[in-house]
C-alpha cells in the first residue's frame, strides 16, 4: 500500500516536473564524451539500463564481495568524468546534467565520490 | 432520557487553536528539516548519546497510544458501561497518539527521506522490523473498531474487534518495551522487566491524557462530567500510577540484586548528577507522589482541577523517567573491560552528558502539537463526545460499582 | 590483442559458462555484444563462506601513545571532516588504554568493530542493512541504511558512528555519508584485493607488528596458528557473539 502510493506519488512528481521542463524550455542536457571509446554497452542500453545495471552489481558488489564487474559506479565515473572539473556531477556533469533535465533525482553522491581518481587525505583524530 | 447534549463550541476559539495547534507542527516539521539538511551535527546528538529528545517525546507517544485505548477496552472488551461512551474518543486519541510519535521518530531519522525503505525491506530479527507491522495492523485494528463502535449499525461486532484490538496493543507495547530489552549491550537496558513495565507505563500515560482531553472537550461544550464518573476515572489513574511506580522500583531492584548492575543503577538513583535529579525530583516526586495527593488528600480529590493538574504531572513524569531511561542507559559508559579503568579518545569509560538543541526541542513539541492539531479536528469533524446517559448509569448502579 | 588480454577473456568465457552451466544463470544480458566482453577481466568470486576473517592483536606489543593504526585508517577511508563537537566524529579505530587499578599494570589496545559472527547490530537493523558477508565481514550498507541508530545501542563495542554532517571527501572506494551509519569494515576493498587491512600494514610499518590479520578458518595461516598457541581473549565473552578479532596479553 505505502509502496503503490509512492510509486504514485513519484510517477505524478515526474509527469509534473517534466512538463514543467519542458514546458519552460529547458535546454538539452550536454553530453559530452571525453574520452570517446567503447562502452560497455550500447548507448540506447545504456541510457534505458545503466541504474538496473549498477543497482544490481552494487548488491552484488557489496553483500556477496564480487568485484570487477563490467557495470560499476566508479568505472562509469573514470570515464566520464569530466576534464576540467574531474567530476560527473555539477552543472554539465555527464551524470547530473541528464538528471537534471529529466529531473531524475538520485542520491548516489550523498555517499559516492563523483571525481575520477580522487585522493581524500585522512586526519589526525 | 437525560442524555446530554453536546453544544456546538464557537468556531473563533476553534480556528484560534487550530491555527496555533498547526503552526507548532509545522514549525516542528521545519526543524526536522533543518536537521535533515545540515546533518545531525545541529542537534545535542552525538556518537554516545544517539538517541536524544525526539525519542523521548516519540517514544512517550508510542507508549501512551496503546495505553489510551484502554478506556475503550474497559469498556467493551470488560464490559463497564461508565467506559462505554468514551470507546470512540479513545480509539481517536489512540490512533493520533501514534500518527504523532511515529512522525518524531522518522522525521529524526539520518535518511528520513528513504522511510519508505522502512516499509519495503522488513528484517524480522529487529524489533524495529516487527514494529513496522505491528503499528500498521494497529491504525487498521483501531479504526475499525472506533467505526464498529460509531456506526449502531456495526456495534455488534465491537466486542470482537475491540478485543482483536486490545491484544493487538498489548502486543505492540511489548514490542516497544522490547526495542531496549533485547539490547543485551547495555547494562541499562537487558531485563525482561522492561516489556511489563512498558505495558503499566502505558496505561497511566494513555488514560492522564485522555482525562486531560476529555476535561477539556467537556469545559469547551460547557458540559459537566458527572462526579462520580469523575471519581471513578481517577481512582484509576491512581491505580495506574502506583503501579507505575512498583514496577520502577522492581526494575531497578532486580538490577542491582539479580542482574548486578549496581554500578549502573546507583549511577542512575544517586551519583549520576542531573539522571538522579530527574529520576527523584521529576518522575518521583512531581510525576508520581504530587498526583496520588491531588487524587487520594483530602481536600484535593473532588475537585475536578485538581484531577486535571495530576493528569498532566502524570505525563511530565511519564517524560522524565524516558529521559532518564533512554538517555541516562546511553550517558553511562559501556563496560567492556570490567574491573579496569578505560581511557580513550573516543570517550571510553567515560560518562557522556546530553543538551538538546532548539531544533531537537522544536521537533518534540511540534510532535505533541501534531497529536493535538490531529485531536481538534477529529472531535470537530465527527462526535467523539463522551455522552453518559446519567440516570440509566445511575439506576443500573454503574455509577458506584 | 595481446596475450594477458587474451587470456583473461578465456578466463572470462570460462568462468561464465561455468556460472551459466552451474546455476544456471544468464551471464550474458541482452543488449551486451561479445566483443565487449572480450575487453572485460573475470569478476572476482566474491566472499566465501570457507574463510572467515579476524585480527589477532597482541597488545604486550600495542604501544601506549601510538596511533599509527587510527591515522592509516582515516586515510584509507577518507576519515577527515571536523566536526565542532568531538564527540559527533566517526571513529572507526580508536586507541583505548586500560589501567587495573589493583595491579596498576597497564595496557594499551585499537578497538573497532569486531566482526561478530552473531552481531548484534545485524539483528536489530529494521531494514537490514547491516549485514554480514560470507567471510564474516560486517558492513552497512549505506543504500537501505535510514540512520535510525539502532545499531549503535545493540553494539557492545560502541563500535559504530553516525555521520553528523555533508560529507564531499571520500575516497573512491569508500563511499561514505551523512545520516547513514558506519563502522571498520577490515578495509574490505583492500582485503577483496589480496591486500590487509591499513591499520595492520601501518603497525608493521611502525614497527610494532601487534596487529596479525588472517583466516581465522584456514589452519596454516599465521592467525590461525597463534589462536591456536596462545591465549587469547574475547572482549565481553560473556554476551557469546564469537567475535573475529581477538585479543592477546590482556
Ligand atoms: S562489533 Fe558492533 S558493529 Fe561490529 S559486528 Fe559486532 S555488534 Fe556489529
Ligand atoms: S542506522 Fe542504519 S544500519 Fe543501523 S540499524 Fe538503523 S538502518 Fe540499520
Amino acid at each position: 500500500m505505502v509502496r503503490l502510493l509512492a510509486l504514485m506519488a513519484f510517477l505524478i512528481m515526474g509527469a509534473v516536473a517534466s512538463l514543467a521542463a519542458h514546458a519552460a524550455g529547458v535546454p538539452k542536457p550536454v553530453i559530452k564524451i571525453e574520452n570517446p571509446g567503447q562502452c560497455i554497452a550500447a548507448t540506447e542500453d545504456m541510457r534505458v539500463n545503466h541504474m538496473n545495471m549498477l543497482g544490481h552489481q552494487r548488491d552484488r558488489s557489496l553483500r556477496q564481495g564480487i568485484r570487477g564487474e563490467k557495470a560499476n559506479l566508479n568505472g562509469c565515473i573514470n570515464c566520464h568524468a569530466s576534464k576540467t572539473t574531474g567530476s560527473v556531477i555539477g552543472k554539465d556533469g555527464f551524470c547530473e546534467s541528464c538528471h537534471t533535465y529529466t529531473a531524475v533525482k538520485v542520491d548516489c553522491w550523498q555517499c559516492h565520490q563523483p571525481k575520477a581518481g580522487y585522493k581524500a587525505a585522512g586526519i589526525k583524530p | 432520557m437525560m442524555i446530554q447534549q453536546q453544544t456546538k463550541t464557537d468556531d473563533g476559539a476553534f480556528y484560534f487553536a487550530l491555527a496555533v495547534g498547526g503552526l507548532i507542527s509545522a514549525i516542528g516539521v521545519a526543524a526536522a528539516l533543518y536537521m535533515e539538511i545540515m546533518g545531525h551535527q545541529v542537534s545535542g546528538m552525538n556518537n554516545q548519546v544517539f538517541w536524544g529528545l525526539p525519542h523521548v517525546f516519540g517514544i512517550f507517544l508510542i507508549v501512551a497510544a496503546s495505553g489510551v485505548l484502554n478506556v475503550a477496552s474497559i469498556g467493551s472488551v470488560f464490559g463497564k458501561k461508565a467506559y462505554k461512551p468514551r470507546g470512540p474518543l479513545s480509539g481517536l486519541l489512540a490512533i493520533v497518539l501514534l500518527a504523532a510519535g511515529l512522525a518524531i521518530i522518522m522525521l529524526d531519522l539520518g535518511r528520513a527521506d528513504r522511510v519508505i525503505i522502512a516499509a519495503t525491506h522488513v528484517n524480522l530479527t529487529s524489533v524495529f522490523g516487527w514494529n513496522m507491522i505491528l503499528y500498521p495492523v494497529f491504525f487498521g485494528l483501531v479504526g475499525l473498531y472506533v467505526w464498529t463502535l460509531m456506526d449502531r449499525s456495526k456495534n455488534q461486532y465491537s466486542k470482537t474487534v475491540g478485543t482483536a484490538a486490545f491484544i493487538w496493543r498489548l502486543v505492540m507495547t511489548t514490542g516497544t518495551g522490547s526495542i531496549f530489552g533485547f539490547i543485551i549491550a547495555r547494562q541499562a537496558y537487558q531485563s525482561a522487566i522492561l516489556a511489563p513495565m512498558f505495558i503499566i507505563l502505558s496505561f497511566a500515560w494513555g488514560l492522564a491524557i485522555f482525562l486531560i482531553v476529555q476535561e477539556i472537550m467537556y469545559a469547551r461544550s460547557k458540559m459537566e462530567l458527572h462526579p462520580q464518573l469523575r471519581a471513578r476515572m481517577k481512582n484509576l489513574l491512581g491505580v495506574f500510577i502506583g503501579a507505575v511506580l512498583y514496577f520502577v522500583a522492581v526494575y531497578h531492584l532486580t538490577n542491582v540484586y539479580y542482574a548486578k548492575q549496581f554500578e549502573f543503577t546507583h549511577f542512575i538513583l544517586v551519583s549520576g548528577g542531573i539522571f538522579p535529579l530527574l529520576f527523584w525530583g521529576g518522575f518521583v516526586l512531581l510525576g508520581s507522589v504530587v498526583p496520588l495527593l491531588l487524587l487520594y488528600a483530602p481536600g484535593f480529590n473532588e475537585n475536578k482541577g485538581s484531577v486535571t493538574a495530576a493528569s498532566y504531572l502524570t505525563i511530565a513524569g511519564g517524560l522524565f523517567l524516558l529521559f532518564v531511561f533512554i538517555i541516562g542507559g546511553q550517558a553511562y559508559p559501556l563496560d567492556m573491560f570490567p574491573g579496569m579503568q578505560v581511557t580513550s579518545s573516543f570517550f571510553d569509560g567515560k560518562v557522556d552528558s546530553y543538551t538538546p538543541s532548539l531544533p531537537e526541542i522544536l521537533l518534540s513539541v511540534g510532535g505533541f502539537a501534531i497529536a493535538f492539531t490531529m485531536t481538534l479536528v477529529g472531535v470537530r469533524v465527527l462526535r467523539f463526545m463522551p455522552q453518559d446517559d446519567v440516570a440509566k448509569l445511575q439506576s443500573a448502579g454503574y455509577l458506584h460499582d | 590483442m595481446t596475450e594477458p588480454n587474451d587470456k583473461s577473456r578465456r578466463g572470462f568465457l570460462g568462468a561464465a559458462a561455468v556460472g551459466a552451466a552451474g546455476l544456471g544463470v544468464a551471464a550474458i544480458a541482452p543488449g551486451l555484444h561479445l566483443i565487449e566482453v572480450s575487453q572485460a577481466s573475470a569478476p572476482s568470486q566474491g566472499a566465501s563462506s570457507k574463510v572467515r576473517w579476524g585480527m589477532l592483536i597482541d597488545t604486550t606489543k600495542c604501544a601506549s601513545g601510538c596511533d599509527a593504526c587510527v591515522k592509516a585508517c582515516n586515510t584509507e577511508n577518507g576519515i577527515n571532516e571536523v566536526l565542532k563537537d568531538p564527540r559527533q566524529a566517526s571513529q572507526w579505530i580508536r586507541k583505548i588504554d586500560l589501567k587495573d587499578p589493583k595491579s596498576g599494570i597497564a595496557h594499551s589496545l585499537p578497538m573497532m568493530c569486531q566482526h561478530c559472527e552473531h552481531p548484534p547490530c545485524v539483528d536489530v537493523c529494521p531494514t537490514g542493512a547491516s549485514m554480514k558477508r560470507a567471510d564474516g565481514i560486517v558492513l552497512v550498507d549505506r543504500h537501505t541504511c535510514i540512520g535510525c541508530r539502532y545499531c549503535m545501542l545493540a553494539c557492545p563495542y560502541k563500535a559504530r558512528s553516525f555521520v553528523h554532517m555533508t560529507l564531499t571527501e571520500q575516497n573512491p572506494e569508500v563511499p561514505r555519508g551523512q545520516g547513514c551509519v558506519e563502522s571498520c569494515t577490515f578495509c574490505v576493498q583492500r582485503v577483496d584485493k589480496g591486500q590487509i587491512p591499513a591499520c595492520v600494514e601501518a603497525c608493521a610499518n611502525a614497527e610494532h607488528n601487534a596487529m596479525l590479520f588472517g583466516d581465522l578458518n584456514d589452519l596454516n595461516s599465521a592467525i590461525a596458528q597463534r589462536v591456536a598457541q596462545v591465549k587469547t581473549t574475547q572482549v565481553r565473552a560473556d554476551l557469546k557473539l564469537n567475535v573475529g578479532v581477538r585479543y592477546q596479553g590482556i
